[in-house]
């Protein structure tokens, strides 16, 4: 049930309520610890002092898929990997998010075989595809506010 | 003996505050990190980003539709369709130009092998590479997306141009008369 149904539509009520809790919702967005490939390098990078994602609420990587709201898909997924991060995706708490950092998570980049999927919005829904191969840290961070302004702009009738 | 295995309480205080003392050091230095969107660092001459296609001075486009960019592309991530130049409508100083050019910054993985494939030196990557979408289709960008502008005292692409003055099927490299 919808937070509208049960409020009515309050105008301004709910508008202020949906502005505050997505304010809150893309200040402390915790990404899980889950790197693939060499785009977890850049991830990692990203993390760490010289770009530090503690700027964007993304204080630490969380270990658990149930603390964590955004997955950061980076690198390649093999088939095998496949089912295991359909299955970490689940165990996420809602709200929850995906960016798909790079080529090959992406759209399987240079790797057009059998061996890896072609492209993780075949098993999780993707919110934002970061170009680059791999990307830079501030590639990555210009995905991080793409998904913000998204967020930013999702209405409380979409709540479940 | 017994002192070996316990150094003493005194020399371990020491210990201790010598190291705190080093990391007391570095409240001092100034912070590395880039503060990224209002603070951009920029990147090295020769970095890879997103391809813009180059024109002449007078305008000119300087792709010639060869495809030898998306022969060499190991991710098959450019398309190029080729049409043919006329003296009426003319875009490129070759025979041909580049009526679709496609690159699907997605499956590109910016080796810059279409900038050492091109015999024009049409396409360039240059130093973008702010690249981030909410699907799949909107990274593909079209000629549109990738050409440069006109530069100033340039002419838009189609010219009309003298009939004879192009005769070369892969033009010379420097600006066209």
């Amino acid at each position: 049930m919808g937070v509208t149904q049960r409020l009515g539509e309050m105008g301004i009520v709910t508008t202020t309520l949906e502005q505050a809790v997505n304010w809150g919702r893309t200040r402390a967005m915790w990404p899980m610890l889950f790197g693939l490939a060499c785009c977890a390098i850049e991830m990692m990078a990203t993390q760490a002092a010289h770009h530090d994602a503690s700027r964007f609420g993304m204080e630490l990587m969380r270990a658990s898929p149930r603390q964590s709201d955004l997955m950061i898909v980076a690198g390649r997924v093999s088939r095998k990997m496949a089912p295991v991060l359909r299955r970490l995706y689940d165990q996420m708490p809602d709200p929850k998010w995906v960016i798909s950092m790079g080529d090959c998570a992406s759209c399987g980049g240079v790797f057009n075989n059998y061996a890896i999927l072609q492209g993780v919005d075949e098993i999780v829904p993707v919110d934002v595809y970061v170009a680059g191969c791999p990307p830079r840290p501030e590639q990555l961070f210009h995905g991080i506010m793409t998904l913000q302004e998204k967020v930013m702009e999702s209405k409380i009738k979409d709540w479940a | 003996m017994s002192e070996q295995k316990n150094p003493g309480l005194l020399r371990q205080g020491f210990a201790i505050v010598e190291g705190l003392f080093t990391t007391f050091k570095h409240v001092f230095e100034e912070p590395v990190t880039v503060q990224y969107p209002e603070e951009v660092k920029p990147v090295a001459e020769r970095f890879k980003g997103r391809h813009e296609l180059k024109r002449y001075d007078n305008g000119m486009e300087k792709c010639i539709g060869c495809s030898l960019c998306a022969a060499a592309c190991p991710a098959d991530a450019i398309w190029v369709e080729a049409a043919e130049n006329s003296d009426e409508e003319r875009y490129s100083p070759g025979e041909r130009y580049a009526k679709t050019y496609e690159i699907n910054m997605l499956r590109c993985i910016f080796c810059g092998y279409c900038e050492d494939a091109c015999p024009t030196e049409a396409i360039v990557l240059e130093h973008e590479y702010e690249l981030s979408f909410y699907d799949r289709r909107s990274a593909i960008y079209t000629k549109d997306q990738l050409i440069v502008p006109v530069p100033p005292g340039g002419q838009d692409t189609p010219q009309q141009v003298e009939p004879g003055s192009y005769d070369r099927a892969i033009p010379d490299m420097e600006n066209p008369k």
